[in-house]
């Protein structure tokens, strides 16, 4: 047992710390700071920063552009980005397809997409979801047919993040109809989104932001050389994507970041004519939510100081759970800090309430989705209820 | 920065544990050994003091182990596994905690000596019943008459105040308040004591002129040194000690509450085929691993010599909350049965409901917290004011 980080690691930090504050363009980080969405052109500078200096994927195996680090170690990257209001490298690049590819893929996909993967050249969008196919994914029903080289597909996804700036998808069809289980006969196939029959329909969220989509395959021809591991091996290529979808997704970073801001506006807020920090429920409620995001990343470091066998450790499936709760506590928090100003949301011009003000409701209806993306916390409840406490 | 024990560590954990399986794996044994005075096994402490673990976090010139927080930790948490009744945590960690604190070379041999070895029971009589979790002493005076002390007025609840063979008892004098000890068959002293909710025992200590000896030497003769500021690091301490027995208590609820959403048949078939049975117990799992969390941080922060009142606050708030949530759903998800004290799970919610009001509830740590909330942007758990010479800007 020892609390302080070791030297080396405490440079480690520094290092980070350093990078994140001063190599990344200060406009993307005040953007993130502001909790204003960013554009294509902001994720891919920030991206590019973080990969020319080896920083956009450490996670990745070494011979494709990884760091070989500790889990601990990639924890304290993770952390000190968030809390430098760095935008994470693009998930569906790094965490999903990248990883799969260096995993499942041949050496001439390897060649072909990992480079420009981590490098943001190639923007993925990810075609799971469907409209029947939520959290119980398996039952997904997008088809893919073979026609001599190629695999004919047809179908829908929905929900596909940010697919409005993607180049291509990592789609996952029905490839065997017939399969006993439903979970045999899916298959990962990869095809640009411009593609022939392709069509993407943005979807309006309650913050008035375009962030998902729906996307529809209508006989698009993808070269049988696009699919990624063996034909109806889609299923455990899904299930690996997923539990790296769940790494980091505790986001402790991000939510302290938030903290520290609920203070200083509370701090700048009048209300009875004190500050609204001095007033005890607010100091209360915002000290149980720290104490609460204190455990969390204690538990979070548990769970990475732990792992290095490569088992996960039990507790990992809390992380999700309770990171996600904190996450939509603290973006509550700033709505109710706001109060009436919190109405001004969709304010432009000739308003003068402040931006932080603005976006508060915005952001905390957007967060909602927290809970139930990668694995709602029903399905988690239902992992730690079956697999750890055997219920 | 790594959260696992060493290899002697785990020997002391595992050597604990079985010496308390044996003795109270059977909770209808427990229930036995609570029922009469003194409440608890004196053949399990002096077992206890054989293996060196009454004296575990004293210096060993004091007649101690040498160990520290952390090893007081892993005591602590077999101990709330089976609601072992032993005082650990009052007579070594909190009474005894003062004494290696404040007293002088020649008192803490005189009584740590001892306490180490299983012959004498230490209690702080401190609580008073007009105080609520202060660290000052209101109702208890000392008077100076030339070279003696004597104490008057009454200290309750005093958790083992009856059993106690050596009482320390803080006291108000000229110079705020100070710490005395007082012999069990001293003078002037009356203890009626009863049994607490939890199978433990507790008293009121009332003095009438007792003659007691000032512990430790600072201050002058008239205006003793004010130990309000050990007091409260003892407290931190204890309240850590504490964090961890609640952690072994809410292990042992939530494990016993699953085992019997297994095997419980209603409508046909067992309880765990009710999700909204399995997913309160998720939300169990999901509080005991967090607090879990926060009171090993606060364990290796009072090793490390970091802020330890803050450290130990953070894990009374967390492991608070957490000890409800557990002590209350384990009653609920065991029905009629877990209210009774025939049956084991509902001890763990009384103990859990004690542990939560000996020091300080959960609300008490929040508005401490809560008054310097304002102070720190973040938290750093590794860093200042919690890991001392951590990091360039600590």
């Amino acid at each position: 047992m020892r609390l302080q980080l070791s030297p080396e690691l405490e440079a480690f930090r520094e290092e980070m710390r350093t990078f994140f504050t001063t190599q990344v363009p200060q406009e993307i980080r005040d953007t993130v700071a502001a909790r204003r969405h960013l554009g294509k052109d902001d994720y891919v500078r920030a991206q590019r920063a973080l990969n020319a200096a080896g920083l956009a994927v450490p996670h990745w195996p070494v011979e494709w552009g990884g760091k070989d680090w500790t889990p601990l170690q990639r924890h304290i990257w993770r952390e000190e980005m968030q809390l430098a209001c760095v935008p994470e490298p693009l998930a569906f690049n790094t965490s999903m397809i990248g990883p799969v590819l260096a995993q499942f893929g041949n050496q001439e996909q390897k060649e072909r997409y990992l480079a420009k993967t981590a490098n943001l050249d190639i923007w993925w969008c990810q075609g799971f979801s469907e409209p029947d196919a939520g959290s119980d994914l398996a039952s997904l029903r997008t088809t893919a047919v073979r026609d001599g080289d190629d695999w004919i597909v047809n179908g829908q996804k929905t929900w596909t993040t940010l697919g409005q700036y993607a180049d291509w998808i990592f789609c996952l069809c029905r490839t065997d109809p017939t399969a006993e289980k439903k979970q045999r006969g899916i298959s990962l196939l990869l095809f640009p989104m411009d593609t022939p029959g392709v069509t993407l329909r943005p979807i309006e969220l309650l913050d008035g932001g375009f962030e998902v989509n729906e996307v529809f395959f209508e006989d698009v021809r993808v070269p049988a050389e696009n699919l990624v591991g063996e034909e109806n091996q889609g299923w455990t290529i899904a299930k690996f994507l997923l539990g790296n979808e769940r790494v980091g997704i505790a986001r402790v970073g991000t939510t302290k970041y938030y903290l520290s801001l609920a203070k200083d506006l509370a701090r700048q807020t009048t209300a009875g004519g004190r500050p609204l920090l001095d007033d005890p429920r607010m100091a209360g409620r915002i000290a149980e939510i720290e104490n609460e995001l204190l455990a969390l990343e204690l538990t979070a470091l548990r769970v990475v100081a732990n792992s290095a066998d490569g088992r996960p450790h039990p507790a990992s499936s809390v992380l999700k759970l309770r990171g996600s709760e904190l996450q939509q506590a603290a973006t509550e928090l700033l709505v109710d800090i706001a109060g009436p100003l919190s109405l001004a949301s969709f304010a432009d011009g000739g308003s003068e309430v402040p931006d932080w003000a603005r976006v508060a409701t915005p952001e905390y209806l957007n967060y909602r989705k927290v809970s139930i993306y990668g694995g709602s916390n029903e399905v988690q409840r239902t992992i730690i209820a079956g697999t750890i406490l055997g219920l | 920065m790594d959260f696992q024990f060493d290899s002697e560590q785990n020997d002391l954990r595992e050597a604990v544990r079985g010496l308390l399986e044996r003795a109270y794996g059977d909770a209808e044994e427990r229930r036995r050994v609570t029922r009469a005075d003194p409440g608890f096994d004196e053949k399990t402490w002096a077992r206890l003091a054989e293996m060196g673990v009454l004296g575990l976090p004293f210096a060993e010139a004091d007649g101690g182990m040498g160990a520290g927080p952390i090893e007081v930790a892993i005591v602590a948490e077999q101990i709330g596994r089976v609601l072992a009744p032993e005082p650990f945590v009052e007579a070594v960690v909190l009474a005894g905690g003062l004494v290696a604190a404040v007293g002088t070379a020649e008192q803490r041999a005189e009584l740590l000596g001892p306490l180490s070895e299983g012959s004498s029971v230490l209690a702080f009589a401190h609580a008073e019943p007009a105080t609520r979790w202060s660290a000052a002493a209101v109702g208890v005076t000392a008077t100076r008459d030339g070279d003696a002390w004597t104490l008057t007025g009454v200290k309750e609840p005093v958790l083992a105040g009856a059993r106690a063979d050596v009482l320390v008892v803080s006291a108000v004098t000229g110079g705020g308040t100070a710490l005395f000890v007082v012999d069990g068959d001293a003078t002037g002293l009356t203890r009626t004591g009863y049994r607490t909710h939890d199978g433990g025992r507790a008293a009121n200590v009332t003095f009438a002129a007792t003659p007691a000896r000032l512990l430790g030497d600072g201050g002058s003769p008239t205006h003793p040194a004010d130990r309000t500021p050990d007091i409260e690091r003892a407290f931190a301490l204890a309240r850590i000690a504490y964090a961890n027995e609640a952690v072994g208590a809410m292990d042992t609820a939530l494990r016993t509450t699953s085992e019997y959403l297994t095997t419980r048949k209603q409508f046909g078939v067992t309880l765990n085929k009710f999700q909204a049975l399995t997913f309160r117990a998720a939300d169990m799992y999901v509080s005991l691993e967090l607090a879990r969390s926060v009171a090993l941080w606060a364990s290796m922060v009072a090793d490390a010599g970091g802020d330890v009142v803050s450290a130990a606050d953070r894990a009374r708030l967390q492991t608070s909350r957490a000890g409800r949530h557990i002590g209350q759903e384990a009653i609920q998800l065991h029905g009629g049965i877990g209210v009774t004290a025939e049956y084991k799970v509902g001890h763990y919610t009384s103990r859990l409901t004690a542990i939560d009001h000996v020091l300080g509830d959960g609300d008490f740590a929040l508005d401490r917290l809560a008054a310097t909330v304002g102070d720190h942007p973040t938290v750093d758990p590794l860093g200042a004011p919690y890991a001392p010479g951590a990091g360039v800007d600590a």
